[in-house]
């Protein structure tokens, strides 16, 4: 079922155009696996690309650049065969299992022993180090009737519902919804199912909570 | 006299028209110098016949292009040489995964060549569904794939990003040409957050129209 709720062409065309950083990219990827309005999307940005590049003024490169291009050809092995040579778009990628393809090779195997508790009723499992453009990638695994500190963003921030439901004061986010924040949003959300909801919550920046109690939160989520 | 003329184009290769209108002008022509499905059939050849002829055409016409991209996002002239190698190599190394039915050449090494950034300069991968994925998963816009392959969604998308008005085309540049993500942008042009947003989502809503691709 195609999800409701989208990024923003503001964020895909970021994500297409190579802007976005990492965690943010992961998610916006995640929700093309399970989305194909935004597939379509990011296939015209990419084309988008391809017209750019197309119309730029050439810069010549060195004489033997080619030269040297075929020598590196030439001194390498057979070419890698079919599906080989996708960096970490291939392989166990292709079959996610529970997750999303692009965001399997990031859970990685037996995630289920690898959930730590965060705060009550939310437990978490990072998936990325912080990037050298201080974004963050986690899963959250949040218990029923669950609300989450209050925050503010300083930056961007999306949140992909993997299983389960919230609600915020924008909607309810089912899986494949995406929502997404920014400086001019602060949002709730709260597990509003009977299930737990696990979500990947990407921001390309730390997370500031914005009130009292969030801050006493804040050493405990480590974001 | 002149029964033919030669046109010299923007990337470098020669061509001769031999219809005996002498060319206007010996600046490159605003048009692609290659058409599209040539540039498209080059990278077929390459994965079915190791055809070194076509990728040295491919070379010639999109080298320049990747190392001019590359310069004009900030990579210093040296790195961005190699990187522009490093991207056709991995054109050639990867041309049994292109789909000409999918994507244009020109998208399809743009893609090559912004991942190869991202990892050189950045350090970081950008995650994507895999070809293989999309492969079981028909987005069932009907009438794409010719679009792609006869070189119309193209066309549509120049004259579409040709007639931008100048703030939305500008936020469209700095969003490939800057590495600068919407917030960042706002901030470079002393702008809300929201108007870029808007102008960016303006933008594509054309483009989508432009290539059909507006309706839900
Ligand atoms: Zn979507």
């Amino acid at each position: 079922m195609t999800p409701k709720h989208h990024p923003s062409d503001a964020m895909l065309v970021a994500y297409g155009a190579g802007s976005l950083g990492e965690a943010l990219s992961l998610a916006v990827a995640a929700h093309l696996a399970l989305c194909p309005v935004c597939r379509r999307a990011v296939a015209d940005i990419d084309a988008l690309g391809g017209v750019l590049l197309d119309e730029l003024p050439p810069r010549p490169l060195e004489d033997d650049a080619l030269a040297r291009t075929l020598a590196r050809i030439d001194a390498a092995p057979d070419r890698p065969a079919h599906g080989h040579n996708h960096g970490h778009t291939d392989g166990h990628a292709t079959c996610g299992g529970p997750w999303p393809a692009p965001l399997a090779p990031y859970v990685g195997p037996a995630a289920e022993t690898r959930w730590q508790r965060l705060a009550p009723g939310v437990r978490r499992i990072s998936l990325l180090p912080r990037s050298r453009h201080g974004g963050t990638a986690q899963l959250l695994r949040i218990a029923p009737g669950t609300t989450l500190p209050h925050h503010g963003h300083g930056s961007l921030e999306l949140t992909l519902v993997l299983s389960g439901s919230f609600a915020d004061e924008f909607g309810r986010y089912a899986p494949g919804d995406i929502a997404e924040a920014d400086a001019a949003t602060r949002h709730q959300p709260i597990a509003d199912t009977d299930q737990d909801c696990v979500c990947l919550i990407a921001t390309d920046a730390p997370l500031r909570f914005t009130s009292l109690v969030s801050r006493l939160f804040q050493p405990l989520f480590g974001m | 006299m002149n029964v033919f003329s030669v046109i010299r184009c923007g990337c470098g290769c020669v061509s001769v028209d031999m219809t005996g209108t002498p060319a206007h002008s010996l600046e490159p022509p605003p048009a692609p110098p290659s058409p599209a499905s040539e540039l498209s059939a080059a990278i077929v050849a390459i994965a079915r016949q190791n055809d070194r002829a076509a990728f040295a055409r491919l070379f010639g016409h999109f080298a320049p292009r990747v190392k001019s991209y590359l310069m004009r996002l900030g990579v210093p002239p040296a790195q961005a040489e190699d990187l522009a190698q490093d991207t056709m190599l991995a054109v050639w190394n990867k041309a049994a995964l292109y789909d000409p039915q999918r994507a244009e050449a020109a998208t399809w090494v743009f893609t090559i060549a912004r991942n190869l950034r991202i990892d050189a300069l950045r350090r970081e991968r950008h995650p994507e569904v895999s070809d293989e994925v999309l492969a079981d998963t028909p987005d069932g816009a009907p009438g794409a794939d010719t679009l792609v392959a006869d070189g119309r969604r193209e066309r549509a998308l120049r004259a579409a990003l040709a007639t931008l008005p100048a703030d939305q085309a500008e936020v469209v540049r700095l969003s490939f040409f800057a590495d600068l993500a919407h917030p960042a942008i706002a901030e470079r042009l002393r702008l809300p957050l929201g108007t870029v947003k808007s102008r960016l989502r303006l933008a594509m809503g054309k483009i989508r129209k432009a290539l059909g691709d507006d309706e839900p």
